[in-house]
């Protein structure tokens, strides 16, 4: 059905002034705005290799297996992360908690073998969201390179290693229930989701639970 | 010192070869100088570019990324030569060539300094020009600059691709238009100083000093010849032929390694060579009060005269540079509107006002205000004409009626 005539709002273009008609006035303020970005020259570029990059605070990068009080990994090999994992990078075999050992008399189930593969997880975070004990966390690491794919197939001593490695670092505290094995979520209220990108102070994204950038 | 190692060289040549060694002497050096040159400007206009952006540019081969042209033009040589298959071979390969040569032809009768009176082939005085003592050198650089479109559209249409063709068409069309303008706006040069050639316009100006100039007499011409010129050489935001948005690379789509390189060789020789003549034609060339003056005879005279022209020849590229990455493009019909209803028009009117001016033997300086006061009544015009939708109105509510109309019966 062709639009109803009535319906079409015809929008001028707003006439140009003598100045504008000319152009030239145009053209040299168009010069002299590119001109004042060379002469006060401040680059947005960061200099990756030279300098880290800035993140923000949810940035995520490799995944890391926490650790409770006593050392032990705090996953309770529920497959949870790996059933949300859209990339089914991850492989978990799981292993009743020896009861005999006065260790693990609080634990059903630990995992035996928990292994990401680095190389074709998507890095989105759905693993970190399922994980109902927040054993499995995503860190700020992101140069990670292998000489090999064997290599980038992260297990579990490695990732917990991970752990080691960023608990202490500022980047990436543990976020909830430090220490603790909890019960299946210890949220009392779901955090709102960060802004994707860096942003401006005063911009409304940045009035969120993780605002801003960590230098 | 040039002079007498030059007379030395002489004598160990045969006689018949002494008028040809200053000329390939010349030569030589303008075609190195000119090769270097063109590969540090596309360096400058990447860092030009990405200064504006607020990025670094390159920066990661050699010092501040200095010695990025000589790993692009490794990168250039060595990289593979792809003849598609659907492509007419001769033209194809002959395409750049044509580019390169004519740009560099019209080099030849642009003077890079001082050109000595008296000249004689054999008396070692260096020419700072190839071919010194032509009297048509505009009309010579205008024929061999129009040339220069075969290159492109013999390459677009021998490329075998649509991208291609849609941008050798567009190219020829746009060179066609501007031709005109361009030279029509030197017309009133020509006319002023009564000669065609482009050592006796620089020595004109020279010798009446800082208000010999062209640019007081024909700021308007300056304009549209700058313009057209910009326009000729496919620089944004006339590069309609190659626009990467519209048509991938346009006439270049097919072109790989150093045949494409050929024709970039060949565009900045262009704004090299442009930017010449508009600071020989319009700001006096090597001319600068006080330091350069026609009749400043001091030891290095010469070196500053050639300093200086350069250094205006560098602030003309810089603002075409700048140009670039300023401006947007245009769309094509207000390509060709500005050439045919804006351009063309006002460099008529221009030498109109020359002949006038002639004429009636008033002094030449009316031409400044004469000038002027064209620019702004054509503004004004501009102002009035230029509301295309202010002509629609709702008559579209006729047409449905009456289809209705037609129907029933």
């Amino acid at each position: 059905m062709p639009i109803n005539a009535k319906d079409v709002d015809w929008v001028e273009e707003p006439p140009m002034n003598f100045w504008e008609a000319t152009f030239l006035p145009a053209v040299v303020d168009g010069l002299r705005a590119t001109g004042h970005h060379v002469t006060h020259f401040k680059p947005v570029t960061q200099m990756y290799p030279e300098v880290a990059s800035d993140l923000p605070k949810h940035y995520r990068g490799v995944h890391r297996l926490n650790r409770d009080d006593a050392g032990r990994v705090k996953c309770v090999a529920c497959m949870m992360c790996a059933t949300a994992c859209p990339a089914r990078c991850i492989d978990i075999v799981a292993q009743e908690a020896p009861k005999d050992d006065p260790n693990w008399v609080d634990r059903d189930k630990f995992p035996k073998s928990f292994v990401i593969d680095e190389l074709k997880c998507i890095y989105c975070g759905m693993c970190e969201e399922a994980c109902p004990v927040d054993a499995i966390e995503m860190t700020h690491i992101y140069d990670l390179t292998g000489m090999t794919r064997q290599e980038m197939l992260f297990d579990k001593e490695k990732l917990l290693s991970v752990f080691d490695q960023t608990k202490d670092c500022g980047l990436d505290p543990v976020r909830t229930h430090k220490g603790k094995l909890g019960p299946a979520s210890d949220f009392e209220q779901l955090p709102t989701l960060g802004p994707a990108t860096q942003v401006r102070s005063d911009d409304r994204s940045a009035k969120s639970a993780t605002p801003g950038v960590i230098k | 010192m040039f002079e007498q190692v030059f007379q030395w060289i002489l004598k160990w040549l045969p006689e018949a070869v002494h008028p040809y060694v200053m000329p390939m002497l010349v030569i030589a050096i303008v075609l190195q100088v000119n090769l270097g040159v063109c590969s540090y400007l596309i360096l400058l206009e990447r860092k030009l570019s990405a200064w504006m952006q607020d990025r670094h540019g390159p920066n990661r081969v050699g010092p501040m990324g200095l010695f990025q042209p000589v790993a692009d033009m490794l990168k250039l040589l060595l990289k593979e030569d792809v003849i598609p298959g659907h492509v007419n071979k001769f033209l194809f390969v002959l395409a750049p060539g044509i580019s390169v040569f004519t740009t560099f032809l019209a080099f030849a009768v642009v003077p890079f300094g001082p050109v000595p009176d008296g000249l004689t082939p054999g008396d070692g005085k260096f020419p700072f020009i190839i071919a010194p003592g032509i009297d048509l050198g505009i009309v010579f650089i205008f024929a061999i600059g129009s040339l220069a479109v075969y290159g492109i559209i013999l390459g677009g249409w021998a490329s075998n691709n649509k991208y291609s063709a849609l941008g050798c068409l567009r190219a020829s069309a746009q060179v066609v238009s501007y031709e005109i303008p361009l030279g029509m706006s030197v017309v009133g040069l020509a006319m002023l100083n009564s000669t065609m050639s482009i050592e006796k316009i620089l020595l004109n100006q020279a010798n009446q000093g800082l208000i010999g100039w062209n640019i007081w007499y024909q700021p308007l011409a300056c304009i549209i010849f700058f313009i057209a010129a910009m326009a000729e050489a496919q620089r944004l935001p006339f590069d309609l032929a190659e626009c990467e948005q519209e048509l991938i690379g346009g006439w270049h789509t097919e072109y790989s390694a150093m045949k494409w390189g050929l024709f970039f060789l060949a565009e900045y020789t262009h704004v090299i060579t442009i930017s010449f003549l508009t600071s020989i034609l319009f700001f006096g060339g090597w001319h600068f009060p006080l330091i350069a003056e026609a009749d400043s005879a001091y030891a290095g005279a010469t070196a500053v005269k050639v300093f200086v022209l350069l250094s205006k020849v560098f602030a003309v590229i810089i603002v075409i540079q700048m140009l670039r990455w300023t401006i947007p493009r245009f769309r094509f019909d207000q390509l060709m509107s500005l050439a045919w209803m804006g351009l063309i028009p006002l460099a008529t009117i221009n030498v109109v006002l020359v002949m006038f001016v002639k004429q009636f033997e008033l002094n030449t300086l009316w031409l400044f205000p004469l000038s002027i006061a064209t620019f702004v009544i054509a503004g004004l015009m501009a102002t009035q004409s230029s509301r295309p939708f202010a002509r629609r109105g709702p008559a579209a509510v006729e047409p449905a009626a009456h289809g209705g109309h037609a129907h029933a019966h």
